[in-house]
């Protein structure tokens, strides 16, 4: 291991916890670290995401303050996603078409969505006839309406679902505790975060953000086993057990979807788990919900996506479980819910309608810094991170007016998208939007007005220039480091004064003498 | 108007001006190793934490389950090579197979690019077979080993299945600090038997 790939070697662990090989070497696949980070965290509390601020704009940089503040989980939590960063470099490395391919899927993507109408026509003509039930849903409201209607004709009560980040968005699990549905995540990181009553904090890994002793104390609350029992594989198993039962009485079984394949009408869901194929195949009943934009024309198009997707996501050639709904089984169900919920809308924005084309592999979120230190909780929404900065405003344009501004704008997350969405420059495009709509946060407004009007005017802005290195230098800390700094505040220092100006030095030693302008 | 006919409205409505043609999709070449795509695929299968054997190293396949697996009291089969302690007759539903130790199963092909193998609704008889077992033993012919995923999806499985899935390796998280775990939900290992010859 070498340690440029370390950030924080306080968190590196001794030893590999997990599964071996044959010969006892670890093995790296799924989840799983390259390097065992373990997070000291007995007396440090989980931080908590964002507070609920209503339809008012969430307060993303509050909530980072406070994870930044529990060091133990921040260390770690940046230290894991950073690996999985560094191991989908290089699966992408090995294979010498990685960018052909990546161009390939954005083009794909770009195509199916132009053609949305067509390829949603096809999959559902190719479904209809292959016996699937097809229904479709303005908005996450109709969803869960739909399928509790579903459950309801059948008498179901109980239903096992895999992960699905637009089950998330749509509040699925809120509104069937309300109408008397229970509802069993089979996911780990999602049952942990069910049983949290947290959202996911990440695409991929749900309970990234939590550490062993999270874990430990949850499961003594929620499945009465023993606190101080932090074995990792045990804590696994103490699960598996715990759910194992609940998949065998389920009465209906739910799972999203990665790729709609137009012209066979078949649902791809990729896990590694295997829990979308115990969710599907246990009930009689599998009720698929399906975001638009997730159409791809035929199958020759999937292996395109499927070669891209595990590796830029962990760094692995697949996933555990690739699996291919195209009917219902003999004497079983196949329910599939197309949903909208503003991704048509979202089409028609000319400036973020490719963000349509994301695959959700989450690596956008390993590789931004301000996602790694801050946790996806503090973003307060379904989708967190540069993705959730673009795709969040759509859904409600003034609870998430201010996470455009959580971006250093390095642009890191453009460039390890698998489909070429130019994310930094959408998170860029937004705080335009924000700006003009006036949603921006006071202190930012205001000093925006003050930049405004002295970078319109050269000689005004050169002399403030100097004059603010000049106070730089010369005004006590507690003068430049005010609650009004946004720089200061956030726990950063403010840099040293270089000794003169870019344009006094270009006088000095570039310019012609005479020009004393 | 129905919801359909209202998102297809919009869809169309708000349509990306622009041509975006679909773009003709190059066969990529795979690199296969020297002693060719077993050789890739049991190196691929390993590192995704599944194991591989050879038909012609055992007995039979139902000597080596025993001794791999001595506390397993069912084994559950569903290939005609491998006796099955659990008649199918008496499956009545998929939550019959609960109490399944091992299951037997025999891949429609493998994937040397990812140590992938292919099943379908027609291999597992009952498809919870190879999810509520404990352990999976895959039987695969050698020469049903295809270089890469582009090949793999040509395969007809995908067009008249009604289930079609790639295992590649046993069921596994990583979703408590990346401690990877075999046997998160399904099965707990994955073992593959090569048998036949080119």
């Amino acid at each position: 291991m070498s340690a440029a790939n370390v950030l924080h070697p306080e968190v590196i662990g001794d030893r590999f916890e997990g599964a071996k090989d044959a010969q006892g070497r670890p093995l790296v696949h799924a989840e799983g670290t390259s390097k065992p980070i373990r997070a000291h965290t007995r007396h440090e509390p989980q931080p908590r995401g964002a507070r609920d601020s209503g339809n008012r704009p969430v307060d993303q940089v509050e909530a980072a303050e406070r994870f930044i503040a529990a060091t133990e989980h921040e260390k770690a939590h940046d230290e894991r996603l950073w690996d999985m960063r560094l191991r989908r470099d290089q699966a992408a490395h090995a294979l010498p078409e990685w960018e052909d391919m990546r161009g390939l899927a954005s083009r794909i993507k770009e195509h199916s969505l132009a053609h949305l109408d067509t390829y949603l026509g096809q999959f559902e003509a190719a479904a209809k006839a292959n016996g699937v039930v097809v229904h479709w849903a303005a908005d996450a409201a109709e969803h869960n309406r739909i399928v509790h209607q579903i459950l309801k004709d059948r008498g179901a009560k109980s239903l096992i679902k895999s992960k699905s980040m637009l089950t998330d968005e749509c509040g699925f699990r809120a509104y069937m505790a309300g109408v008397g549905i229970e509802v069993v995540e089979t996911d780990l990181g999602e049952r942990i975060q069910q049983l949290d009553g947290e959202e996911p904090s990440h695409v991929i890994g749900p309970a990234i953000h939590k550490t062993r002793a999270d874990v430990a104390e949850l499961f003594a609350r929620t499945l009465g086993s023993d606190p101080d029992d932090e074995d990792i594989p045990h804590l696994a198993s103490i699960q598996r057990e715990a759910t194992r039962p609940l998949i065998l009485k389920a009465d209906a079984g739910m799972t999203g979807c990665n790729f709609a394949v137009a012209d066979t009408g078949t649902v791809v869901v990729c896990t590694n788990e295997g829990n979308a194929d115990l969710s599907a195949n246990t009930p009689p009943l599998h009720i698929a919900s399906i975001g638009i934009e997730k159409i791809i024309p035929r199958f020759e198009h999937l292996a395109v996506f499927l070669r891209l997707l595990a590796r830029n996501a962990i760094g692995t050639p697949m996933t555990q479980y690739t699996s291919h709904f195209r009917a219902p089984r003999a004497g079983g169900e196949l329910h599939y819910v197309i949903v909208d919920n503003g991704r048509s809308e979202r089409l028609g924005l000319k400036e973020f309608w490719t963000s349509l084309k994301c695959i959700r592999c989450g690596a956008c979120m390993n590789t931004c810094p301000v996602y790694r230190r801050s946790g996806g909780l503090s973003y307060g929404a379904t989708y967190s991170g540069p993705i959730g900065i673009i795709l969040d405003p759509t859904l409600n344009r003034r609870k998430y007016s201010s996470l455009p501004f959580s971006s250093t704008l390095n642009g890191s997350c453009t460039n390890v998208c698998p489909v070429k969405i130019n994310i930094h420059e959408q998170i860029f495009a937004w705080r335009k939007v924000m700006s003009e709509e006036h949603r921006l946060p006071f202190v930012k407004s205001e000093m925006m007005k003050v930049l405004g009007y002295v970078l319109s005017r050269p000689a005004l802005y050169r002399a403030a220039l100097g004059a603010a290195d000049e106070a730089l230098r010369l005004l006590p800390h507690f003068v430049l480091a005010n609650s009004l700094n946004t720089w200061t505040n956030k726990g950063r220092d403010m840099p040293d004064a270089p000794s003169q100006t870019f344009h006094a030095w270009w006088r000095e030693n570039r310019g012609p003498k005479s020009n004393s302008k | 108007m129905s919801a359909r006919e209202d998102i297809l409205a919009r869809v169309r409505h708000n349509r990306p001006a622009g041509d975006y043609g679909l773009p003709p999709i190059p066969q990529f070449a795979i690199p296969i190793d020297e002693q060719g795509r077993l050789e890739t695929f049991s190196r691929t299968l390993k590192a995704m934490g599944g194991q591989l054997c050879r038909s012609s190293e055992m007995a039979s396949p139902i000597t080596w389950i025993r001794g791999r697996f001595p506390d397993a009291k069912i084994v559950c089969s569903a290939v005609p090579e491998v006796p099955s302690d659990r008649a199918w007759s008496a499956i009545r539903k998929p939550q019959d197979l609960a109490d399944v130790d091992v299951a037997v199963v025999r891949a429609v092909l493998g994937v040397a690019e990812s140590g992938s193998v292919l099943f379908t609704e027609a291999e597992l008889k009952v498809n919870t077979l190879a999810y509520l077992a404990q352990h999976l033993v895959v039987l695969l012919d050698e020469s049903a080993i295809v270089a890469g995923l582009q090949d793999a999806y040509m395969h007809s499985a995908f067009r008249t299945a009604r289930y079609a899935v790639f295992h590649t390796g046993p069921s596994a998280t990583g979703d408590i600090e990346g401690v990877l775990i075999h046997g998160a939900q399904g099965v707990r290992s994955l073992t593959v038997i090569i048998g036949g010859y080119n």
